[in-house]
């Protein structure tokens, strides 16, 4: 008879492991890229989110392209990326209704202190990458679809570089988000874009400090859309929404403001900028 | 390094709620996993043990094979298995601890059906005559040898509980790392690791190679407490 | 005690039974009849086949050629006969534990195990050995497990290989007074046995057998005073049979 109570106890633990925990409680999925995670930003805003309205927000970071797919597959609710053009594919294909803008900061070039390109301190990106490509300096890509890495790519093609037949064993492709890539090039002592909420918030620099920063190429906007429901009817598009409305309001940007590392703030609100 | 082994330990010791609450979901997959797994693999493997059909050995070959199934496929698997794109989407349990247990579960059950095969299959060329002599029907067979293994299936199910607990390729890929909702040892070791946090990376390794020390330390003491009714 | 049965086993007719294992012939061309009465021994040097004929009537092995009827019927289960191996499986339980199996293998009612269980240790003197993991019991304990296991069963044949031979003196006369004790109850008793003092003991009749094939048979009185074959006549007096 032991055993059947063991059975029963096992049976019971087993129908309550498969339980979702809670079917219909209020949450959203947001697929969002890893430097807003790793920058420590949802840590900071999603407290207040859900104080304010009761809503879970539950971030998957992943890269740019691949949050972008996830919301193709319809398994998030919003997207929350930063590589418009990406995001104006991701309009164009009825994926989303709307974009809006919601906050920027700005691209580093990262390197080593020591400097084996020589283009510390300088203030131009396109020329200190061609500078690295000259001097084969050894650099870091992500490779991995995210907004770092596309907006990486453009850069070499600013440059005139068509890096995918051009680059050479200097050029370390390594598919992986922002955190891996930064620990890579601390330990290779090489260079890598990386966006700056995440440098700031990055605890293992070692020898790294940042080599080129300032050029308005280095700009980066970040943007959030809700799936859209027509495609994807499972999608909690009022829910998702209020996530979005309150990203966009005062008191959302204000809160995007007030996250600073070291009285250091790593972005900034401009949901308002037409442009953007 | 010594820094981060100081800090460390302090985490521990201050018994730092969101760690136990990523300790927490952590046992509860891996041990979820391993239920599921023992409940479809043991009788799974019992089966294949005392029955003769067609395409037995080919059907063990798999199951063995499948032990080694990289995590990082089941959780592609089970990925694409749950998105709301795919077939299983509309049970909506994509990103939650449920596809975590499910994807450990894929993990975890050949490994218990393989060693539970073996087992009962050596236990049945030592029982056969008897069992045979005493009439013993089918489905009675493998209860009879199940609860006689118990001691070296007790050890499989704990070779099961030390791969779910310690893999993170498959659960980070269909639980989606959430933070306070899926982020378990594993998937926060890897977080950890890569924003440059070691302190609270080798705070968790260390819990995590406590546990798996503890549960090897279960499985010899079930050895030895199997000793008892196994004689010399 | 008995349960009125409503079928039974015996006699147990072997017709021409061959056993071929491997391209080698262990049983040849065996005809026998065991019927109800006194024990039937089976003696006979190593190899000669005592061991595959007891599985063979058990109905734990096909023979190749030949037909084995239980009762006039082929293909009966074993559940009114039950065997004690030369060296038995004990389940990872208790010795109390294997009993209570045996009995509900048997459909025993469960409200009597308790009480056919210390019936049955005392009856192969195993009392209060009860609780002991069956796999620490001693050879000799072991094998009297084994046969308390298939009295459980309430066997109206019993067969036995074998099941002193490992043993120490004690236990060999414990079992051997528990076998007379249930061959006076109208259990028939089929054994196997290296021992000829143990044959001459225990045995209504004989069944001699070598290399295979059935040498001889008769009552055991007969055999022992006058076996009518030379093998039989070198057999008993010692001769190593090749």
């Amino acid at each position: 008879m032991k055993r059947l109570h063991t059975l029963a106890a096992l049976a019971i633990f087993g129908a309550l492991s498969m339980t979702p925990a809670s079917a219909q409680d209020k949450s959203i999925v947001v697929a969002s890229t890893t430097s807003t995670q790793d920058s420590g930003l949802f840590g900071h805003l999603l407290p207040a989110f859900k104080q304010k309205t009761g809503i879970d927000v539950k971030v998957i970071a992943q890269g740019t392209g691949q949050a972008l797919d996830t919301g193709r597959r319809g398994d998030a609710d919003v997207v929350f990326v930063h590589a418009k053009s990406a995001e104006e594919k991701f309009l164009s294909e009825g994926q989303s209704t709307k974009r809006y803008p919601v906050m920027y900061n700005d691209f580093v070039l990262i390197g080593p202190k020591s400097d084996p390109a020589g283009i510390k301190g300088t203030k131009d990106i396109v020329a200190a990458l061609k500078t690295i490509k000259e001097k084969g300096a050894p650099f870091i890509s992500r490779g991995d679809r995210s907004g770092t890495n596309m907006a990486e790519l453009k850069l070499w093609t600013v440059a005139g570089i068509d890096i995918a037949k051009d680059k050479g064993p200097w050029y370390k492709d390594i598919g992986q988000g922002m955190g891996a890539a930064l620990n890579t090039a601390s330990a290779s002592n090489a260079y890598v874009i990386s966006d700056r909420g995440t440098w700031l918030s990055f605890k293992n620099r070692g020898d790294l400090v940042v080599a080129v920063e300032g050029d308005k190429r280095l700009f980066n906007q970040y943007g959030v859309m809700l799936v859209n429901p027509a495609k994807h009817p499972t999608v909690k598009a009022d829910l998702g929404q209020q996530f979005i409305d309150w990203l966009i309001s005062p008191e959302g940007q204000k809160n995007i403001a007030d996250y600073k590392i070291n009285g250091q703030q790593l972005f900034y609100p401009n949901a308002t900028d037409p442009n953007a | 390094m010594m820094s981060n082994l100081y800090d460390a330990l302090d985490l521990v010791r201050s018994f730092d709620a969101s760690l136990f609450q990523i300790i927490g979901l952590s046992l509860f997959v891996s041990l979820s996993a391993v239920a599921w797994a023992a409940v479809i693999g043991v009788p799974l493997g019992a089966l294949i043990a005392l029955n003769v059909f067609p395409g037995r050995t080919f059907i063990i070959v798999v199951i063995n094979a499948l032990m080694g199934l990289p995590p990082v496929v089941a959780g592609l698997i089970v990925y694409l298995s749950l998105s709301r794109s795919g077939p299983l989407g509309s049970w909506g349990i994509l990103f939650t601890p449920q596809a975590m247990i499910i994807a450990q579960t894929l993990l975890v059950t050949p490994i218990i059906a393989a060693l539970t095969r073996q087992t009962i299959e050596d236990a049945w060329v030592e029982y056969r005559d008897e069992l045979t002599a005493m009439n013993i029907g089918v489905a009675a067979r493998a209860a009879t040898l199940i609860w006689d293994c118990r001691f070296s299936l007790t050890t499989a199910l704990l070779a099961g509980f030390g791969r779910a607990a310690a893999e993170v390729g498959a659960i980070i890929i269909v639980g989606g790392n959430i933070d306070g909702f899926t982020r378990t040892m594993t998937t926060t070791i890897a977080l950890e690791t890569s924003k440059g946090d070691l302190p609270r990376a080798i705070a968790l390794g260390g819990v995590l190679v406590g546990i798996i020390v503890i549960v090897n330390a279960l499985a010899w003491s079930t050895q030895r407490l199997g000793a008892r009714f196994s004689g010399a | 005690m008995t349960m009125l049965a409503m079928t039974t086993d015996l006699p147990i007719a072997l017709e021409h039974v061959n056993v071929v294992a491997g391209g080698t012939s262990i049983l040849s061309d065996i005809t026998l009849r065991f019927s109800a009465g006194a024990p039937t021994i089976l003696i006979g040097p190593n190899g000669s086949g005592k061991t595959t004929l007891l599985r063979v009537a058990m109905g734990l092995l096909q023979p190749s050629n030949g037909r084995v009827t239980w009762g006039g019927q082929e293909r009966v289960a074993p559940q009114r006969r039950a065997i004690v191996f030369q060296r038995p499986a004990m389940l990872r339980r208790t010795a109390a534990a294997n009993i209570e199996y045996a009995l509900a293998s048997a459909d025993v009612r469960r409200d009597i195990w308790k009480q056919r269980t210390t019936e049955l240790l005392a009856m192969v003197g195993l009392s209060g050995l009860g609780e002991r993991p069956a796999r620490k019991l001693s050879g000799g304990e072991q094998q009297r497990l084994a046969l308390a296991r298939a009295l459980a069963r309430n066997p109206e044949v019993l067969f036995l290989d074998e099941p002193t031979a490992a043993l120490d003196p004690y236990s060999t006369k414990a079992i051997e007074d528990v076998l007379v004790t249930i061959a006076a109850k109208n259990i028939k008793i089929v054994m196997s046995t290296h021992d000829l003092g143990e044959a001459r003991r225990l045995a209504g009749d004989i069944v001699f057998l070598n290399h295979g094939r059935i040498a001889e048979t008769g009552a055991a009185a007969d055999f022992f005073h006058a076996p009518t074959t030379s093998d039989g006549q070198r057999f008993i007096a010692g001769e190593l049979l090749i």
